[in-house]
């Protein structure tokens, strides 16, 4: 559960509201493939991640950052309940998937640098520490159901 | 980890590009872990650390001199930053999670200030310099 004060929770959602949430799911997930290449492990069959232009470029990588980014945007609807929305999820990273949570919170810093890249002075150091506590909220949630 | 040809070239532009706004920078970063990642404030008890205080305005500014000085010795990083290495692992003995903390929020500040050159290859070009610093100032710790 995460801990937001009513001004951390109109900030992030005044300013979700202004990115185009499939794009920096894009953007997210290729920057985490390029700056932390192990991550890759789990996408060989993406096809061309050989370089920063391929991987940004990569449509598999959009496509799934598509999905990511919008699942973390359902959690944004959610914040006083993350572990319950993303119960079935945690189960799937873990039981199928077989995902280190330590991604989630690589995915997680990532996802908060694209937003500082895209929003400018909005992205305040107070913009920010809302933020983290949303990724680290989703995060632990995701892990939640490692056994 | 090594840098490459490429990651130091990337580096140097950086801070070409980052000119004298390092001060600045140092100390947004400062502000952002200390508004983020409430604990990194334990090592600075003695400090305003409210928004526009002096002391994180120098303290950013020694920060940012400090990374100015590994950006221009890549090739040899243990011996540009042996001082502060000793430094941190005598004096301040800073838990050495806390420098992700403030690596990370380095890069939110530049990301922020620098969006067109901040491209994914930059990126983890900073990232490595950053973790590469980072390595050598808690190298001595035990």
């Amino acid at each position: 559960m995460v801990h937001l004060t009513d001004a951390e929770k109109a900030a992030v959602s005044g300013l979700w509201s202004k990115v185009n949430v499939d794009e920096i799911g894009g953007e997210a997930l290729g920057r985490l493939l390029v700056v932390y290449p192990w991550t890759q492990r789990f996408f060989d069959s993406f096809g061309d991640l050989s370089s920063p232009s391929a991987v940004m470029s990569n449509p598999k990588v959009k496509a799934h950052g598509k999905k990511v980014l919008n699942s973390f945007s359902e959690g944004l609807k959610h914040l006083d309940n993350l572990k319950g929305t993303f119960s079935s999820l945690s189960e799937l990273h873990c039981d199928k998937l077989h995902v280190d949570p330590e991604n989630f919170k690589l995915l997680g810093n990532v996802i908060v640098v694209v937003l500082a890249h895209h929003l400018g002075k909005d992205f305040t150091p107070a913009a920010q520490a809302a933020f983290q506590k949303v990724v680290a909220g989703v995060a632990t949630a995701l892990a939640h159901k490692y056994h | 980890m090594v840098l490459s040809p490429e990651d130091k070239n990337h580096v140097r532009s950086t801070w070409d590009k980052i000119g004298g706004h390092g001060a600045e920078y140092g100390a947004e970063a400062l502000e952002r872990m200390f508004t983020s990642f409430p604990t990194t404030k334990t090592y600075f008890p003695h400090f305003d650390v409210s928004h526009g205080s002096a002391q994180v305005k120098a303290h950013g500014k020694k920060v940012a001199d400090a990374l100015a000085n590994a950006a221009g010795h890549l090739d040899d990083l243990p011996g540009a930053l042996s001082a502060l290495s000793d430094l941190h692992a005598h004096k301040l003995r800073v838990d050495p999670v806390n420098f992700k903390l403030l690596s990370h929020c380095l890069l939110v500040t530049l990301a922020n200030h620098h969006p067109a050159e901040f491209t994914p290859g930059v990126h983890a070009s900073l990232d490595k310099f950053l973790a590469s610093v980072s390595t050598v100032l808690t190298s001595k710790y035990r």
